[in-house]
């Protein structure tokens, strides 16, 4: 069976001020989807309130996965039935080596049943699956040692965002601006280690400014956000257009969405 | 630290795991309630000490009575020096095996785990009850080697020579109420004679259980590290839970001679009833190192600031301070660090916690003394805090004498950040999980600094206390 993710008219506000003004959205397995829009029109808001984020609070409509409603669920249940948001400003966590966290996380997510206390993933297994995946990205083994994000630079923490991406083998990946802020090397390794991983197995949802990622990522639907709604969805064509002439012209012909965009996108400190 | 063993543990949620407590009824000797002149001479004599002690404690009684309760620190309006205990004995003799340790006191270490860490990686043991040491061991060869490792009141008897030359030198009585009430009534504790160039490769400890309502326990340890040598002593403490309250005043004098080493680890686990008010200092001379690793959970309130001394040039004084506050707790933790002479270092590094309205508050003082030039000194102090209920305060105090010194002082506070939660939990890991992972990263740089073996303990008792602490 081909999994399904489910976004039902979907609104979410940040404190008082609402965001998401009733988004659909339907994504399998094994497709991938881009999500474009210009700065405040809540393409972010989507991603962390799909990934359960407690200060996004839905509103009115649903999140289904598989048609279990994971609406009132908190991101480790999300988690655990497969929903995985690589971040935009991945968190930093002094002290706690990348190793023992994902050793962690590879325990509870492929055993969803696992109780607090219960044995985690035998450690030689581990270890060399840790290992070939960060080959296989390019990362020195070094990491594995390393305070999860602590001291790293911006194309080292979205690096570690798709080893993340590798070791839990979510069935819905949502991808928020891993692209920016890196330079094209670094593109081309996150583009081409995300590449490697979607497969069938794997919806994944793009949410990018430029077309790099999508390039090694071809989509099969493009969605364009504007003030909290898609107001238009089409084929990887409609990625070309809005790289070649800006949202100009969608603005135009949303102009009550236009409207209601939001100055700057609301992003978590 | 590696987190291999599983986040939490089986143990029942809010459990204090040391809260049970042995029968009293056959201890060999109960002082009364109270304190006098009296009772002090009492123990004097119930311990066979020369005048010059009996008349040290009645002096010191004096002081102790003369003097005010601080007005600073924490609440010990609760604190009733009447309804204490003084002086209690439980076993009639020390034992050399822990054959010889009567069967109930016996069991009390083996469920500390006592007798099994001295086998695997100890090279002395002594274990406190009540008022009195009740086993001691010391590895052979160090024996041979000079090294004395003993209880306090055997030394008075067995070195006095040596005890009078150090005793009271570093820590006297007059230097605050609580050293002077030690100091009137002291019973047991270490005495430590490291002799001249002996390395101690492994780890002395010594173990203090209070086991009576309102007991009051008043160990007085005394270190000297001779030239050159260097010695590792650990010190745990835990007690029963009771509705009321028992009193900890330890004093712990250290003195650690030209080009020695010694390092000095509390992990100190008392029950929710225990006023902990301990007075320890160092004085360290020429090139040498002293280090305090203060690790403080549990009590109704800490008040403990281990102090050092650069007494000559190139001494170097390190503290660790890591205070745990839950419900009920005030940890009022910190270190004193003194430069008495040129070109000495100090560096404190400090982490609290505090959660379910607990509170912890770093009070410490770097002091450069006139003259004192080309000091370098280096103080971190980090909280987190878990929940709007609970508090941090940081009381830094800096008195610079001379100018050419570098003093660096940093703090920080944070709360466990929404966003460090949710990111953790984002990849499937509970929010019990997820704090706990983030409060043991927290004390990791600290934790580190451990042997392996009092990490792992350590690192259990957060995770105890941790439990329960969300949802």
């Amino acid at each position: 069976m081909t999994s399904l993710l489910r976004i039902t008219d979907l609104h979410v506000s940040v404190g008082d001020t609402p965001i998401l003004r009733g988004v659909n959205m339907e994504i399998r397995q094994g497709e991938v989807h881009a999500l474009m829009g210009p700065n405040g029109s809540g393409k972010s808001t989507l991603a962390y309130a799909l990934a359960g984020h407690p200060n996004y609070t839905v509103t009115e409509g649903s999140i289904e996965i598989d048609g279990v409603n994971v609406t009132e669920m908190e991101a480790d249940g999300r988690a655990r039935l497969g929903m995985f948001l690589a971040f935009q400003y991945p968190v930093v966590i002094p002290g706690v080596k990348v190793a023992d966290f994902l050793r962690h996380a590879v325990s509870n997510i492929r055993n969803p049943e696992r109780k607090e206390g219960e044995g985690l993933i035998g450690m030689r297994e581990f270890r060399k699956e840790i290992k070939d995946r960060m080959t296989e990205l390019g990362m020195d083994q070094e990491f594995a040692r390393r305070y999860l994000n602590d001291g790293f630079s911006g194309g080292e923490k979205k690096r570690m965002e798709i080893l993340q991406l590798a070791m839990l083998q979510p069935r819905f990946a949502i991808l928020d601006e891993t692209d920016s802020g890196l330079d094209s090397d670094a593109v081309r390794v996150v583009s081409e280690g995300l590449a490697r991983l979607s497969g069938p197995q794997m919806g994944v949802l793009i949410i990018t400014h430029h077309e790099r990622l999508l390039e090694f990522n071809p989509p099969q639907f493009v969605h364009v956000m504007l003030g909290g709604r898609i107001v238009e969805t089409g084929s990887a064509a409609l990625a070309h257009e809005l790289h070649a002439n800006g949202y100009a012209d969608i603005r135009a012909r949303h102009p009550a969405a236009a409207a209601e965009n939001a100055p700057a996108e609301a992003t978590p400190v | 630290m590696s987190t291999d063993a599983p986040v939490k543990s089986d143990v029942e949620i809010g459990d204090y795991k040391y809260g049970f407590h042995d029968s009293t009824d056959y201890y060999a000797f109960k002082s009364r309630k109270g304190l006098d002149a009296e009772i002090v001479s009492q123990i004097s004599g119930m311990k066979n000490e020369p005048q010059w002690m009996r008349e040290f404690r009645l002096k010191s009684l004096e002081i102790f009575q003369s003097r005010p309760m601080p007005n600073w620190g924490g609440d010990m309006s609760d604190l009733k020096f009447d309804e204490i205990y003084y002086y209690m004995k439980a076993a009639s003799e020390q034992g050399k095996s822990w054959d010889d340790v009567p069967e109930d006191i016996r069991r009390t270490y083996d469920r500390l785990g006592i007798p099994e860490a001295e086998k695997k990686y100890l090279a002395g043991v002594k274990a406190q009850y009540e008022s009195e040491v009740v086993y001691g061991s010391l590895r052979e060869d160090l024996a041979r080697q000079g090294v004395i490792f003993t209880d306090t009141d055997s030394a008075l008897q067995q070195h006095p020579e040596l005890f009078r030359e150090y005793f009271g030198t570093v820590i006297p009585p007059g230097d605050n109420k609580f050293a002077a009430l030690n100091s009137a009534v002291w019973s047991g504790g270490s005495f430590i004679y490291v002799p001249k160039g002996v390395k101690i490769d492994f780890p002395l400890q010594a173990y203090f259980r209070i086991n009576s309502q309102n007991m009051g326990q008043f160990e007085r340890t005394l270190i000297i590290v001779d030239e050159g040598a260097s010695v590792h002593y650990v010190e745990g403490c835990t007690a029963p839970t009771y509705s009321s309250d028992s009193l900890h005043s330890a004093v712990v004098e250290i003195i650690v001679k030209r080009g020695a080493r010694c390092r000095y680890t509390t992990i100190q686990n008392w029950s929710n009833n225990v006023y902990n008010l301990v007075t320890k200092r160092a004085m360290a001379y020429g090139d040498s190192l002293m280090e305090w690793i203060d690790g403080n959970l549990g009590s109704r309130l800490t008040m403990k600031y281990p102090a050092i001394w650069l007494m000559e040039p190139g001494a170097r004084g390190e503290t660790l301070s890591i205070a745990f506050a839950g419900h009920g707790q005030h940890q009022d933790a910190g270190a004193k660090m003194v430069h008495c002479a040129p070109n000495t270092s100090s560096r404190i590094i400090s982490k609290s916690i505090s959660r379910g309205g607990g509170r912890s508050s770093y009070r410490g003082l770097v002091k450069v003394q006139k003259d004192a030039v080309n000091c370098r000194s280096n103080v971190v102090c980090d909280a987190l805090i878990l929940d709007p209920a609970s508090r941090s305060d940081t009381y830094p105090y800096i008195e610079v004498e001379e100018q050419n010194v570098a003093i660096e002082h940093e703090a920080s506070v944070s709360k466990i950040a929404e966003e460090q939660l949710f990111y953790l939990m984002s990849r499937g890991l509970t929010e019990a999980e997820a704090s706990a992972m983030i409060v043991t990263g927290f004390v990791e740089p600290l934790v580190r600094e451990l042997p392996m073996e009092y990490a792992v303990e350590l690192n259990r008792l957060i995770e105890l206390q941790m439990e329960g602490s969300v949802g």
